[in-house]
């Protein structure tokens, strides 16, 4: 087997997913007419939501913060850049033309979704942020605030739904971020680039990847 | 590390949208009340109803969302007045309508422009019960059994204060209060107490729920809880 997130990055991983899970449930339940019909509670999941969120960056932070986040500080990096072969990623039309890509440790895909993810939770936090204490605020900066948070929260009701979709469909890759490692046959195949950073076998380019060109 | 730092760009970008959504969102958001909002309105999957245009957000201070039918409805007036009354939806019905169409405003932020809301004047019905020259104010309970309200006679009196049974033409849900609620044009949406039960003249004004957790008795629209929104 090979490690594929480390003890920080898991744990990082699982308290955000757990954080924004119960802030997706109450963000619902304050938002939808028919559910917050059924749970008049208004006041408990007003403050639940506000608390979640406010911890919602601090497993990251933490994570990437000390002398332990190393291997996580260094995934930011590889998520960061982006090569010539992850914008054919988005372009290719079918898994197998995908299995040609020269593919690092993330896919075009992962990173794009990481990314998203990061941006969202930040204009989440700014924007709740003005919707709990909007005192300070002018009317129209609430309203915009107002506007931007539900937005986002449609587009973070995708990403999630689009994530657990990709996970389950691949096992595997699933197995990386639950106990930590993934199998040699799935490294070699699904992320070429990595693997023989991690193992040091076939330096060569993969096998028809010069057709694509 | 090769590559081009892609992801830092994708990362400020959204930061970038989010910032100008707060600059100029509420143009955003007013355009789309204005110019989606009606399309929304006759949609009859009620899909669109999660969109975060036009809509109304439900807030039930209670565990449970309250009915109550129009047979067994009753609104008590009591308190300082002449005449206690016991008013059934149907009373309520033959007394001489009025409608208003005003824009919602919620203290938390949202709006919901050009609403219909139909009822009887309170006025009406302080003068059917007589109030007796001791009140100085009402209270308003609600039959979900904890959320009150109240208002001083004077503003109680106002024209653009109903006793409201229809909302965009229809009649009142249980979601928005129905059968019967109060709705205060010129104030925020607290002030217009959901599922109305009784109303009481009192000689000073008992603040309700909200007000004993922070909100201002006094809830005018832009002149209160240190908001400055267009008045209603």
């Amino acid at each position: 087997m090979i490690p594929r997130f480390d003890r920080v990055e898991r744990v990082a991983h699982w308290t955000t997913a757990g954080l924004l899970g119960v802030l997706m449930v109450t963000g619902a339940v304050l938002y939808a007419g028919p559910f917050s019909a059924m749970f008049g509670r208004r006041e408990l999941f007003r403050q639940v939501h506000v608390y979640a969120g406010i911890l919602l960056p601090v497993p990251v932070l933490v994570g990437l913060a000390g002398r332990w986040g190393a291997q996580l500080r260094r995934d930011v990096g590889r998520i960061n850049r982006w090569t010539r072969d992850d914008a054919r990623w988005f372009r290719r039309r079918n898994r197998v033309r995908a299995g040609r890509l020269d593919t690092g440790k993330f896919n075009a895909g992962q990173k794009l979704s990481a990314t998203f993810f990061a941006g969202a939770i930040v204009v989440m936090l700014a924007t709740g942020l003005i919707l709990r204490w909007p005192n300070p605020f002018s009317d129209d900066w609430r309203t915009g605030a107002t506007f931007v948070h539900d937005w986002f929260a449609f587009g973070i009701w995708i990403a999630v739904l689009g994530h657990i979709f990709f996970a389950i469909r691949d096992p595997v890759a699933l197995g990386g971020m639950t106990r930590g490692e993934v199998t040699p046959y799935w490294a070699r195949t699904e992320r070429p680039a990595w693997y023989r950073e991690m193992t040091g076998e076939g330096r060569d380019r993969p096998v028809g990847h010069a057709g694509l060109e | 590390m090769d590559g081009a730092p892609v992801g830092r760009r994708v990362f400020l970008g959204l930061l970038g949208v989010g910032a100008a959504g707060i600059l100029w969102g509420s143009n955003a958001q007013r355009w789309l009340e204005r110019q989606v909002g009606p399309y929304l309105a006759k949609d009859g999957t009620g899909l669109s109803g999660l969109l975060p245009i036009g809509r109304f957000r439900i807030y039930s201070v209670t565990g449970s969302m309250p009915h109550r039918g129009h047979d067994e409805y009753r609104l008590h007036v009591g308190g300082l007045v002449d005449q206690p009354l016991t008013l059934s939806y149907q009373d309520l019905r033959t007394m001489p309508p009025t409608g208003l169409t005003r824009d919602f405003q919620c203290v938390t932020g949202w709006r919901v422009f050009d609403v219909k809301w139909r009822g009887v004047r309170l006025a009406d019905v302080l003068d059917r019960a007589g109030v007796q020259p001791a009140a100085k104010a009402l209270r308003f309970r609600s039959f979900d059994g904890t959320y009150a309200e109240s208002l001083t006679l004077k503003q109680a009196r106002r024209d653009d204060v109903l006793v409201a049974y229809e909302l965009e033409g229809e009649e009142l849900s249980d979601a928005h209060g129905g059968p019967v609620r109060l709705y205060v044009a010129p104030m925020y949406g607290y002030k217009s107490i959901k599922w109305l039960d009784r109303i009481d003249a009192t000689d000073e004004v008992v603040p309700g729920y909200w007000e004993n957790r922070g909100y201002d008795v006094n809830g005018w629209v832009g002149r209160s809880n240190n908001r400055d929104d267009n008045a209603t």
